[in-house]
């Protein structure tokens, strides 16, 4: 019994706990996909960027209230900085859409040329990332470290494994479920949202129907900023702020959106657990888990690792193929342009 | 060619002759011959996007594995290891290919249904269990091979030439398993689905030590062209070069690197002219029929799948040459050198620039963005230091200002990319 206990908790330590952490991150970012896909009608190659750069604003508001003496106590003080983040964010968007994407807009270009127009807006925002703050890593989690420390959990229940829950951790699941649960009421019950959703369905109807298109592609985008920005500064927080590792975010991002099913919400969602899980499941190395399950005799020699860590892309690459091939359109129903 | 492609052509051989006189003839040649194979990835890229409309993000992929073959056939094979583990590891890959082949088969034959489903997913797992089993204890004990300098098979010990034409099948071989899954597909999954290939291609060379050396890097590739400590030891070169009034030394480094300008050359060449002539044939059109209107297209009995395989193909075979050949000029595969912005999205800037759907623009556009992506820092450092020569001198912001002009790059990448898109969408030589 203890044995099967034992087991349980290292596995929520090691895999369930960083992996459903993950898997908001992954939620927020691949929804600022979807919904840029649903309304502008665009692959966002820029999106990882963007969040590289909302974050690099909230580390830099958050050193200065940090030399300022202000924080919040347990709680990190980024999150006080966060609104300012989002803000700068937005605005850097909001100029990027006047000055880049309108234009094609107006010209009603095909898709493909919109996501090359994104790669250059991605190759501008990695370079002034990188610019202002640099390539290297900055960590700039403050506060306390731990909800529940391995030892004290130890302690607590007397068992051999520990369960360690990070501050980070905490924050980013119910930061995570206040922006889900605020983006869905927005969508679905305000008249800003639901114009925004009727413009997603058809365009057409919807411009008949009187709705104002920029105003639709400007609240979208103050959304996404918000969307990025959260993504960012949560994965920033749980791990570190390293503008490289942002781009290559934006593989399992696009993965989640397009598992979920490009264009609809709650598939982003699911699609970000999907592929946080399975991610950390395939690349965790099982020996410890086993050797409590298993009678002694069968214990296992090597590690018990069914990929190393570092193919962690060709997992969320594995089942993207997979959801492609056998439901183009993703587990729920999005859209095909 | 008409007469304003022709200048800018001029314009681009200025730029670099200028490199030579004002910087040194060095510079000027390491552009010149890196600008050759930026030109050649250009080229397959414009083949996939400018004569069929495919979106190809993992071009780094294609570069890397055209890089491996290099090691694969002109390193010498490392005995030791192939008797620690050589036969097992080959028996463990036709394995693999075998369990991924057996699915395929499984997956046609069975009849539709549950029972199909679960049969696959049992063989799969079975088989990756089998492979692990028989792959595990090869790749250890190669590795185990005095892993300082060696720990992989090492490759077949053949001239190095012959890994140019081996890159490109090696690359044809990945397109075609990507193009049977994501072609047909929408365009931006295509997209994902390439960028998602070059990122694992990548961490294949990193991880796979029996067979890249992974991030110990493989050095000492065997050269097609002479050394230069054994030319500056030969009387006759000396002589030649104190005949040109030349140092010895610097005559030897600027011969070798004529000498493969000259190999790119000729590559180069011969793979425009190809490429010009079935532009311009019966195939060429009907590729871009197929862009312009898969719809009319397939009405006119093209089979649209087929051909969109068939150039996705040809384009990445090109791209893998032309790895090939840089990892011959560096005389070293670095698995860790690979990134994505370099080695894809700059070759897209580069056909987008130059003019998609045009080779001619592919190749200016190869040369022109590969100037300015070495010339931007040198120039960017005397801006900012004109910028700056009125700040004090211990000024915190003056020095994280010249610090950062290594990333004005990207930056000026991006700001040419958006300006031509918006000024100029068909490029500087458009597709006629």
């Amino acid at each position: 019994m203890t044995d099967l206990l034992n087991a349980l908790v290292a596995f929520s330590n090691f895999v369930l706990i960083p992996a459903t952490a993950y898997g908001a991150q992954l939620a927020l970012g691949a929804l600022g996909v979807t919904l840029i896909y649903g309304i502008l009608r665009f692959s966002n190659f820029a999106h990882g960027d963007t969040m590289a750069f909302g974050t690099m604003l909230t580390v830099l508001f958050t050193w200065w209230l940090q030399s300022l003496g202000v924080g919040l106590g347990p709680l990190p003080t980024a999150l006080l900085a966060l609104p300012a983040g989002i803000a700068g964010t937005a605005l850097l968007l909001l100029a990027t859409d006047r000055v880049v994407y309108r234009f094609y807009r107006a010209q009603k270009a095909k898709p493909v040329i919109l996501v090359i127009v994104s790669m250059g807006v991605m190759f501008i925002l990695n370079g002034l990332v990188r610019f202002i703050i640099g390539p290297d890593d900055q960590r700039f989690a403050d506060g306390e470290r731990f909800i529940i420390t391995a030892r004290a959990f130890k302690e607590m229940t007397g068992l051999d494994e520990g369960l360690a829950i990070r501050t980070t951790q905490g924050i980013t699941l119910v930061t995570a479920m206040i922006v889900v649960v605020l983006l869905f009421w927005f969508l679905n019950r305000t008249r800003t949202g639901k114009s925004m959703r009727a413009f997603s369905d058809n365009e057409d109807l919807a411009l008949l129907s009187g709705i104002n298109p920029e105003r639709v592609v400007a609240i979208t985008w103050i959304i996404v900023a918000a969307l990025a920005t959260i993504a960012g500064v949560l994965y920033g927080l749980d791990k570190s702020f390293k503008p490289f590792t942002y781009f290559q975010l934006l593989l399992p991002i696009f993965a989640s959106a397009i598992v979920g099913g490009l264009g609809s919400p709650v598939g982003a969602i699911a699609g970000g657990f999907v592929i946080a899980y399975s991610e950390v499941t395939i690349t965790y190395a099982f020996k410890k888990v086993l050797g409590y399950l298993l009678p002694e005799r069968l214990e296992p020699d090597g590690l018990v690792q069914l990929l190393s860590t570092d193919y962690k892309f060709a997992v969320s690459f594995v089942i993207l193929v997979i959801v492609l091939l056998f439901r183009p359109t993703g587990l729920f129903r999005g859209k095909a342009v | 060619m008409t007469m304003r492609d022709a200048l800018l052509f001029v314009f681009v051989a200025l730029l670099i002759l200028g490199v030579g006189f004002l910087q040194s003839w060095n510079t000027a040649l390491s552009i010149l011959n890196m600008g050759l194979i930026s030109a050649i990835m250009a080229l397959g890229v414009n083949m996939q996007w400018g004569y069929a409309g495919l979106f190809n993000v993992g071009v780094m992929g294609f570069v890397a594995l055209g890089g491996l073959a290099a090691v694969i056939v002109a390193m010498p094979p490392v005995g030791a290891a192939w008797a620690a583990g050589g036969g097992r590891m080959l028996l463990a890959l036709v394995l693999g290919a075998g369990v991924i082949a057996g699915a395929v088969a499984l997956w046609q034959r069975m009849a539709k249904g549950r029972a199909r489903a679960l049969a696959m997913v049992a063989w799969l797992v079975a088989g990756f269990f089998l492979y692990r089993f028989v792959f595990d204890p090869a790749a250890n004990a190669i590795e185990a091979v005095d892993a300082a300098s060696t720990g992989y098979l090492g490759g077949l010990g053949l001239p190095v030439l012959l890994a140019w034409p081996v890159g490109g099948l090696l690359a044809a071989g990945a397109a075609w398993a990507i193009g049977k899954t994501a072609l047909g597909l929408r365009s931006d999954y295509l997209a994902i689905a390439t960028l998602g290939i070059a990122e694992i291609v990548i961490a294949v060379l990193k991880n796979e030590d029996w067979l890249s050396r992974g991030v110990k890097n493989v050095i000492g590739l065997p050269r097609p062209v002479p050394y230069e400590v054994d030319l500056q030891q030969s009387p006759g070169f000396v002589e030649n070069a104190q005949g040109l009034g030349l140092d010895p030394v610097v005559a030897s480094t600027l011969y070798v690197k004529l000498l493969y300008a000259a190999l790119f050359l000729a590559v180069l060449l011969a793979l425009i002219w190809l490429a010009e002539k079935a532009l311009n044939s019966p195939w060429g059109r009907m590729m871009r029929a197929v862009r312009d209107n898969e719809v009319a297209a397939e009405a006119m009995g093209k089979d649209v799948k087929a051909r969109h395989l068939q150039v996705f193909i040809l384009g990445s075979a090109i791209c893998g040459l032309a790895g090939a050949m840089m990892t011959t000029l560096d005389g070293q595969l670095t698995p860790s050198s690979y990134q994505p912005l370099r080695y894809t999205f700059l070759i897209w800037v580069m056909v987008i620039v130059g003019g998609s759907g045009n080779n001619w623009g592919a190749v200016l556009g190869g040369f022109l963005i590969w100037f300015l992506w070495v010339e931007v820092e040198p120039f960017g450092a005397f801006l900012m230091n004109v910028l700056t020569a009125g700040m004090a001198e211990d000024s915190g912001l003056k020095a994280h200002l010249l610090d950062s002009v290594a990333h004005m790059r990207l930056l000026t990448m991006g700001v040419i990319l958006l300006v031509v898109l918006r000024f100029s969408p068909r490029g500087l030589i458009p597709e006629r």
